[in-house]
């Protein structure tokens, strides 16, 4: 198993008012190395809470059941100082607004180096000296100026670079970037997505690409996860996804999106997804996405004694790693196991 | 109430907050490849200059506020400026009235107002016949020897309890500095005098009853006007001693104050910034928690607080006025508040228009510091 | 400040990392969920909540006292505040609870009494401030180019002078009245009005719902009245509110001064400065002080509570 990060059965939950709440339900995944897996959902489906959950950065209070196995440690069990370890040196973090993400009153040297001089203990020069490398690699001209300069100085599209760069700064193996071009021009985002494309290649750099937009996934992700309400829809390497998608929401999704063309080539007219998004925490009893759903059936509600509420049930499909969790379309053979892509492999 | 860089007047303590202004100048729409902009040296001096031509224009208009309040006072010029005895000599009232050019249309009167005032006339005191701004600047260093430590202990204990209670947002120790420093704003400041002077003098007597030194000592010579530098300079320190002891007991009152509106300021500029993502993304770096909290949580923070301090020289000035009188203490406030009970009213105004100008004036020099602290006003 | 522990940093940096996530688990989507009893006073949420909480409770129940106390006054009174008698300052307790004063007059009657004055003083220079504050605002922020930045300096004006000793020069001028001290306080805090009811303006008007309103053919005016005036409310009640509290502390400050309501008024400022004439009888000026340092605190704590319920984003909120 090659795999730099595997997570199995993860959940978290959040304190409410009166008792605790999931935002995520039974998740695994894993990310090999060198590969950028792609987590799409909408709002409220958990794709944000995941990567938080993978830096500690989840709100005081929260509980995380499961295990996040990363090298030899489970993240899941971390607390406290522990993580200082891991945050920046192993695991780093893009934003997405860099906007908000960068310190408006320190330079851009002084981000970059203060946790690159901690995590690798290097020199004053040192690490200015890297600092530039750093900036050459994520296309930033004249970066020995940029060193003194100050984020606002720089447009959007530069700052999400410096952001990339600071967060390469300390030699992280993953990258979780959580929704990185949301905020971007279009334009702007294609030389983002290039520019974490040749990273991932150069510094086999593994990337967790959070994001809504099924479209920017097309073009980066090897393979991709569908959110909903907390849990995994389906999973399957991307362009394999998005042509054969087999779960119901994945394909309202595509055929959601206005650009949507049919196999001609046609377009196809926009159709939205009746109802709204769920969360995990107000999602119905058994497939959280049934009441919306089109081919849904009677059993789709009905709850599975074995687990607790939720009949979720992932199938392999060809040798793909393709799988979906539908009583319909991908009906388990067996209910009781969650068979992770590299386990079908 | 927001204070952007490009500024206006300061604004009131109750209601006024700074918000970090997030949206800097930089364009969001170009593409990733253009370079850094080329710093600008002129951007930032062309700030100083506006804040410059704002605060005159503001004095120029405090000044119209004065010669306003002049002319509601009821009776005769004369009458409200000349004391009893000047007022039976018609020479005296002539040359008054020629003085500030009474027989003329208004806005010559202003105008001659105006005059006088740029020559540092600031009306006589009925009281005492003197100049007003001769008594004033004769007061003013016993204020600040109250006004100084003053800032300087509020703002450590401010930023110190501010800190803390943004950190343990919505836990005890939050509440219950909320609630105490809540108790503190609605204090009447010379009531807490009252009750000081009490306290301390009355029931404990660990302090004495008013004034700026024991009856044994004398002034020391002047150098600075604060007795207690001047004592050391003297080469005197038990004078000196004697001198802080005076001087605990106001402090102490003024700092309460202080503290009270400030320490909400902080802890809500701080639990602004703490929200950002700036904050996330240092703890993101796995920077530890030290870290994160001086060097980014602070020092974003900072820049509001400072801006608040213009706001702090308000609530001290005003609070001198309310609290010099009962501790016997000879600055400005004593003198304002002198004035008032006994309505010599030129003092009052010429009084008013000098703190409105001091006030100003410090409100600038924060101004330019923000404008420093600020790398986005500095560098633009 | 070097033993905050790492775990109560962590857990507010912590807190603060991820507040919309927090509420993306949604229990209820107005409550705050990653609070437990985070921000006690303010819990957004339907009114019940926010009465709950036990300072809010203390705080109304203040108020009302108060107010009861300020209406009843003659019923409640043991004396009558202005009689003076020979017992001068008699300790508290026994027939005076509150003791009297230099000139034998019941403490206790008079603080009861300047309840009626002060709280009825203030509220009108609240409102007349409201009045003319917010109408300036409203032009200023409805109309907007020349006339706005008329008033915003001339509200800037006003700002460049600490609120007391404006107050102090106006009542000096006009001369010590009860009618002059009001004016004086309302010229002085009525820029506050003007500011904070302009920014309530330009933010609806940044709303689409204005602009749905006139392209469906309402008239600026209509606009104004249907769509501005009822949604500057929220701001303009917690001002109010707040406000109170400053006008009663002004006043008392004032007549501190010698500028309010001539003696023998029973106002609380004045009695604070009559006790200055002799300090070791404390319960002349600590009386009249506790009353205003209760009602001030009341108001100050209804006022944070009503921001954080109806303008979360007001200011110096949270």
């Amino acid at each position: 198993m090659g795999a730099l990060l595997t997570m199995s059965h993860v959940g978290v939950s959040l304190p409410g008012l009166h008792a605790p709440v999931d935002v995520l339900s039974d998740v695994s995944l894993d990310v090999d190395p060198g590969e950028i897996v792609g987590i799409a959902g909408e709002s409220g489906s958990g794709k944000s809470m995941t990567g938080r959950a993978l830096l500690g950065l989840l709100p005081d209070g929260a509980t995380v059941r499961g295990s996040i196995r990363y090298g030899d440690r489970d993240l899941a069990a971390l607390k406290g100082k522990a993580w200082q370890q891991i945050r920046g040196r192993e695991i780093a973090m893009i934003f997405q607004d860099p906007t908000a993400a960068l310190h408006p009153m320190l330079s851009v040297g002084a981000q970059l180096t203060e946790h690159m001089r901690l995590h690798l203990d290097l020199s004053k020069k040192a690490a200015r000296a890297r600092a530039v490398e750093l900036l050459e690699q994520v296309r930033i001209p004249d970066p020995v100026r940029a060193l003194k300069s100050f984020p606002h100085q720089f447009s959007g599209g530069m700052r999400q670079r410096l952001a990339i760069a600071i967060a390469l700064a300390g030699e992280p193996k993953l990258l979780i970037a959580d929704e990185p071009t949301t905020a971007l021009d279009v334009t702007v985002q294609a030389g983002i997505l290039r520019l974490l494309d040749r990273l991932a290649r150069e510094l086999d750099l593994s990337v967790l690409f959070i994001t809504h937009d099924l479209g920017v996934l097309a073009a980066l992700a090897h393979r991709t996860y569908v959110f909903y309400a907390g849990r995994i829809m389906e999973t399957a390497p991307t362009q394999e996804l998005l042509l054969r998608a087999r779960h119901p929401y994945t394909k309202a999704l595509l055929t959601a999106r206005p650009e949507t063309a049919d196999v001609e080539g046609r377009p196809v007219a926009l159709r939205p997804i009746p109802g709204q998004p769920v969360t995990a925490s107000s999602a119905p009893p058994g497939c959280p996405f049934h009441p919306r759903c089109p081919d849904r059936v009677a059993a789709c509600d009905q709850p599975i004694p074995v687990l607790a509420q939720v009949p979720v049930h992932l199938v392999d499909s060809a040798e793909l790693g393709h799988l979906a969790a539908c009583h319909v379309h991908a009906p388990a053979a067996d209910t009781r196991i969650m068979v992770t892509s590299t386990e079908a492999r | 109430m927001t204070r952007s860089p490009s500024g206006s007047a300061p604004a009131e303590p109750d209601a006024a907050a700074v918000a970090l202004d997030e949206t800097g100048p930089a364009d969001r729409t170009s593409s990733g490849a253009t370079p850094p902009r080329r710093t600008r040296r002129g951007g930032f001096l062309r700030y100083v200059a506006k804040r410059l031509a704002v605060t005159l224009g503001l004095l120029l208009g405090t000044t119209v506020v004065g010669f306003g309040l002049l002319q509601l006072v009821p009776g005769s010029p004369a009458a409200a400026n000349l004391s009893d005895a000047a007022l039976g000599n018609p020479d005296i009232v002539a040359a008054f009235n020629a003085k500030w050019g009474l027989d003329k249309p208004l806005p010559v009167q202003y105008l001659v107002y105006l005059g006088n005032l740029l020559h540092g006339d600031l009306g006589t005191s009925q009281r005492s016949g003197q100049p007003v701004l001769d008594e004033l600047l004769k007061y003013v260093p016993a204020t600040l020897e109250l006004a100084i430590p003053t800032l300087i202990l509020s703002m450590l204990i401010s930023i110190a309890l501010g800190m803390w209670s943004a950190i343990r947002h919505g836990k005890a120790a939050d509440q219950t500095i909320r609630v105490v420093s809540l108790a503190g704003l609605s204090t009447p400041p010379f009531w807490l005098s009252i009750l000081a002077l009490y306290l301390f003098f009355y029931v404990l007597g660990v302090s004495p009853n008013g004034g700026r030194l024991s009856p044994q000592f004398s002034p020391p010579p002047k150098v600075t006007g604060l007795y207690t530098v001047d004592s050391l300079l003297e080469g005197d320190p038990l004078k000196a001693w004697d001198a802080v002891q005076h001087g605990m007991l106001p402090i102490l009152v003024l700092t309460l104050v202080t503290v009270a509106t400030l320490t909400r300021f902080v802890r809500s500029a701080l639990l602004e910034v703490l929200r950002k993502d700036y904050i996330a993304a240092a703890r993101a770096k796995g920077l530890p928690s030290r870290t994160v909290l001086f060097k980014h949580l602070l020092r974003a923070g900072l820049v509001p607080i400072i801006t608040m301090t213009g706001i702090l020289f308000a609530s001290l000035l005003s609070g001198t006025v309310l609290v010099e009188n009962i501790f016997s203490w000879p600055g400005l406030g004593q003198y304002a508040y002198q004035s008032a009970t006994s309505l010599d009213r030129s003092a009052v105004l010429g009084a008013t228009l000098f703190i409105a100008a001091v006030y100003l004036v410090l409100n600038l020099v924060v101004d330019l510091l923000y404008g420093l602290a600020d790398p986005r006003v500095r560098i633009s | 400040m070097t033993d905050i522990s790492t775990h109560s940093v962590d857990s507010a940096l912590s807190d603060a990392a991820a507040p919309e996530l927090a509420g993306l688990a949604g229990a209820d989507a107005a409550m705050p969920v990653a609070g437990r009893r985070r921000r006690w006073w303010s819990a957004r949420s339907e009114a019940g909540l926010i009465w709950r909480q036990p300072v809010v409770v203390v705080a109304l129940v203040i108020a009302a006292a108060w107010l009861v106390i300020a209406l009843a006054a003659p019923l409640l009174a043991p004396y009558d505040p202005l009689q003076q008698t020979s017992n001068i300052y008699a300790e508290p307790g026994g027939a005076h609870l509150f003791g009297t004063d230099e000139l034998g007059r019941d403490v206790l009657s008079r603080v009861i009494y300047g309840a009626r004055l002060s709280i009825p003083l203030a509220l009108i220079i609240v409102v007349c401030s409201l009045v003319v504050g917010g109408i300036l605002g409203l032009l200023a922020g409805y109309i907007g180019r020349f006339l706005d930045g008329a008033i915003m300096r001339l509200t800037d004006l006003f700002f460049a002078f600490p609120k007391i000793i404006l107050a102090m020069a106006v009542a000096a001028a006009f001369g010590p009245s009860t009618v002059n001290a009001v004016v004086a306080l309302v010229i002085v805090s009525w820029p506050v009005y003007a500011r904070v009811i302009r920014g309530a303006v330009l933010s609806i008007r940044s709303e689409d719902y204005l602009n749905a309103s006139r392209m469906l053919g309402v008239g600026p005016f209509q606009a104004l009245r249907r769509d501005v005036v009822p949604n500057s409310f929220g701001p303009a009640v917690v001002l109010g509110t707040l406000e109170f509290g400053t006008a009663i502390l002004l006043l008392a400050a004032l007549s501190y001064l010698g500028l309010g309501p001539r003696p023998p008024a029973p106002e609380w400022g004045a009695m604070i400065a009559l006790g200055t004439n002799d300090i070791s009888r404390w319960w002349v000026s600590v009386f009249p002080g506790l009353a205003i340092l209760t009602v001030v605190l009341a108001a100050n704590i209804l006022g944070d509570a009503l921001r954080d319920r109806l303008d979360p984003h007001a200011v110096g909120g949270r």
